[in-house]
């Protein structure tokens, strides 16, 4: 029988678990322990709902709704003088509740205090971005994008920021591999020549350090490619290939031969 | 127009671009020696002038976030050395500080101060790196040979301690391995000696320097809204007019107990974060001649612990692992399973020397962090290049980009 792997999460798991370790909790405080807490907290009660606040390590952290999100650091910057939104981001709760925490870490100078903003929004929902209220948020909800594919409303350039723009998945979700797809050597080989001929094809070889570099009659020979075996007799025929990107490339229009001016006059 | 001979061909007919007219769209990087490591840049140029700019990252990204998911706690500390590798050390401390907190610990007063030494010192590496750098880029290779050998004092001193010039995994949760060695303060005395005449010598070469002038005042001016609003911290916001530094506003280890001053300018210009740089190097210093008292004063008092008291989750000292069954036992569920943190979230903001370094944990109860964010001062730093670009000229770029000491093992992390 094949060992349940859990499809959700797909994380390294420590080698140990204790069934019965009861994990303990970091101490919440009142919000009323604190003075200015107390007064900030009562400012965004007075406009908004709020479910839950409470102190944790010396930190204030607000639950609030997820539409409320503008409202709230809009409040927070203009009346409560949280001036600087330090971080934001997500945390995957895919696996227990399906759906996402989202974090703004806000941080006011004068009074010297920081708070937490959190909210949760459901599997595939987007939040609304606050860009336009911290320029900081631009690059935050970007890689927020990047790492969960959560989207942000009104966004100016939803894009992704530290992976490459055509990366398939999102890389802190819990459901994202750890290692590389081991059978992705057979894809090529299973759609061009079809399963039955994996024996004779092999493995596709993917790792380019074991290409022979001295293979000059097959390597290199781009857009007059043979089958593999053939005779080479160095008047194979041309055959066209096209590269472009899916959805197009940043500022670059799709490249036509025919509408395109071929300049051959080196004096030009 | 008269035709134009021998001019190079262009090898780029094959693209056209969207909009026609005389923009000019240049890409400057990854690999560009003022790039400061993989900045990217599409620069839309009107003549010389840049009227968009987009900063492109990522080419540096190994995913520590994730990696910080799935090993224990004291397994993520040296991956932080990888993420401001000018100053390994401050990322050590703030991701060891944040699990401190996390977790409720109290580190020996002689781990703090042999920590706020190696702050101290990771901050005068940095900035003498910085300065190094910036004037290379800007020209001035004398200044560059200068600091380098000012820093390889500070990096011998480092590499005595533990053993590593760059990344230096000097510091743990719950405070620090080893004692300081016995040149460490005689060594450090002596630079710090000489570091007074050796500031005062870039000073002279540069303050009154007219091409250090025409590149550096007025040039990459940032307001103080801007730089609040895309979260600016460090010298960056210092520099913009707002006096915050977290060490004064929201002290941690003995930075309370220590007097120094923090400069600011209300300018905003490169000039002016050249200024703050160099006054942050001389309290560096300040801050130095004071820890080293505080350390005498420790050795007098006896005191020779080094790590936090806390069985359930940091190892006894070797003597006790060595002599005692019940440690040896709970060193090894230690190094075997790591420390299972309570349930909870934490966010510790240090000053690092380039800005607010910060760590937000989620902790469900594991031996993994459930989630880890860094806070990296230099992503926004690099974020604000958007704004900050257009208007100036394609120099200015180079002394911008300089002036705002990203490093992109801390931006892509």
């Amino acid at each position: 029988m094949r060992t349940y792997t859990n499809k959700k999460n797909v994380q390294a798991k420590p080698y140990y678990t204790d069934r019965f370790w009861k994990a303990p909790q970091v101490a919440k405080y009142e919000v009323e322990s604190d003075e200015v807490f107390a007064a900030d907290l009562a400012a965004i009660k007075a406009k908004f709902p709020v479910s839950d606040a409470f102190i944790q390590v010396e930190q204030m952290t607000v639950w609030i709704n997820a539409s409320d999100i503008y409202g709230v650091l809009e409040l927070m910057r203009d009346e409560l003088a949280y001036t600087q939104l330090s971080e934001m981001s997500a945390i995957d709760f895919i696996e227990q509740r399906d759906e996402f925490e989202i974090f703004y870490q806000m941080l006011s100078m004068t009074k010297r205090k920081r708070i937490r903003i959190k909210y949760t929004i459901k599997n595939g929902q987007a939040v609304d971005s606050v860009e336009k209220l911290f320029r900081s948020a631009d690059w935050s909800e970007r890689e927020m994008f990047d790492m969960f594919g959560i989207e942000a409303n009104a966004h100016p350039f939803m894009k992704r920021i530290l992976m490459p723009y055509d990366w398939q998945g999102y890389p802190l979700l819990k459901t994202y591999p750890l290692q590389g797809d081991e059978f992705a050597a057979w894809y090529e080989v299973d759609k061009i020549y079809g399963k039955e001929a994996r024996e004779e094809i092999g493995p596709e070889i993917r790792d380019t350090s074991t290409i022979d570099r001295y293979d000059s009659e097959r390597f290199a020979k781009l857009g007059h490619e043979v089958p593999k075996g053939t005779e080479i007799t160095g008047d194979e025929p041309k055959n066209e290939q096209n590269y472009q990107e899916e959805g197009g490339v940043f500022l670059i229009k799709k490249f036509d031969k025919d509408s395109s001016k071929v300049i051959d006059d080196p004096q030009r | 127009m008269a035709q134009v001979k021998n001019r190079l061909s262009p090898f780029f007919e094959n693209i056209t671009f969207d909009r026609e007219d005389n923009e000019l769209i240049l890409n400057f990087g990854p690999q560009h020696p003022s790039a400061h490591g993989q900045l990217r840049l599409m620069l839309h140029l009107q003549q010389e002038q840049i009227v968009k700019a987009h900063p492109d990252v990522g080419y540096l990204h190994r995913g520590m976030e994730k990696m910080a998911e799935n090993m224990i706690y004291n397994e993520f500390m040296p991956t932080t050395d990888r993420m401001d590798y000018i100053a390994s050390s401050s990322n050590n401390y703030g991701f060891a500080l944040a699990v401190e907190k996390l977790v409720g610990l109290e580190v020996p007063r002689r781990a703090k101060v042999i920590r706020m030494m190696l702050l101290e010192i990771n901050r005068l590496m940095s900035h003498l790196f910085w300065l190094a750098t910036t004037a290379l880029d800007i020209g001035a290779m004398t200044i560059f040979l200068f600091a380098f050998r000012e820093r390889e004092y500070l990096m011998d001193i480092i590499e005595g301690y533990c053993g590593a010039r760059l990344t230096h995994a000097a510091i743990r949760i719950g405070g620090v391995p080893l004692d300081i060695q016995d040149t460490f303060i005689s060594q450090l005395k002596t630079f710090l000696d000489k570091l007074p005449q050796n500031i005062k010598d870039y000073e002279d070469l540069l303050d009154q320097n007219r091409i250090w002038l025409m590149r550096m005042e007025e040039v990459g001016e940032i307001s103080t809204e801007m730089a609040l609003s895309w979260g600016c911290t460090g010298p960056m916001l210092r520099a913009s007019g707002v006096k915050w530094d977290i060490r004064k506003e929201e002290p941690y280890e003995l930075y309370d107990e220590v007097e120094f001053d923090v400069p600011w300018s209300d300018k905003g210009d490169n000039y002016a974060r050249y200024r703050i740089y160099m006054q942050e190097m001389r309290e560096s210093a300040k801050i130095l001649y004071q820890t080293i008292d505080m350390y005498d004063e420790c050795v007098k008092k006896g005191e020779t612990e080094l790590m936090a008291h806390s069985p359930q989750y940091i190892s006894a000292p070797k003597l006790d692992i060595m002599t005692q069954n019940y440690s040896l036992m709970q060193h090894f569920v230690l190094v075997t399973q790591g420390m299972r943190p309570p349930v909870g979230e934490v966010y510790v903001a240090t000053e690092s020397p380039k800005g607010e370094l910060g760590f937000f944990i989620n902790s469900q109860g594991g031996a993994y962090p459930y989630r880890l964010k860094l806070r990296a001062p230099s992503f926004w730093h690099t974020g604000i290049l958007t704004d900050l670009l257009p208007g100036h000229y394609i120099p200015d770029v180079v002394s911008i980009i300089g002036t705002t000491n990203i490093v992109f093992g801390e931006v892509d992390r």
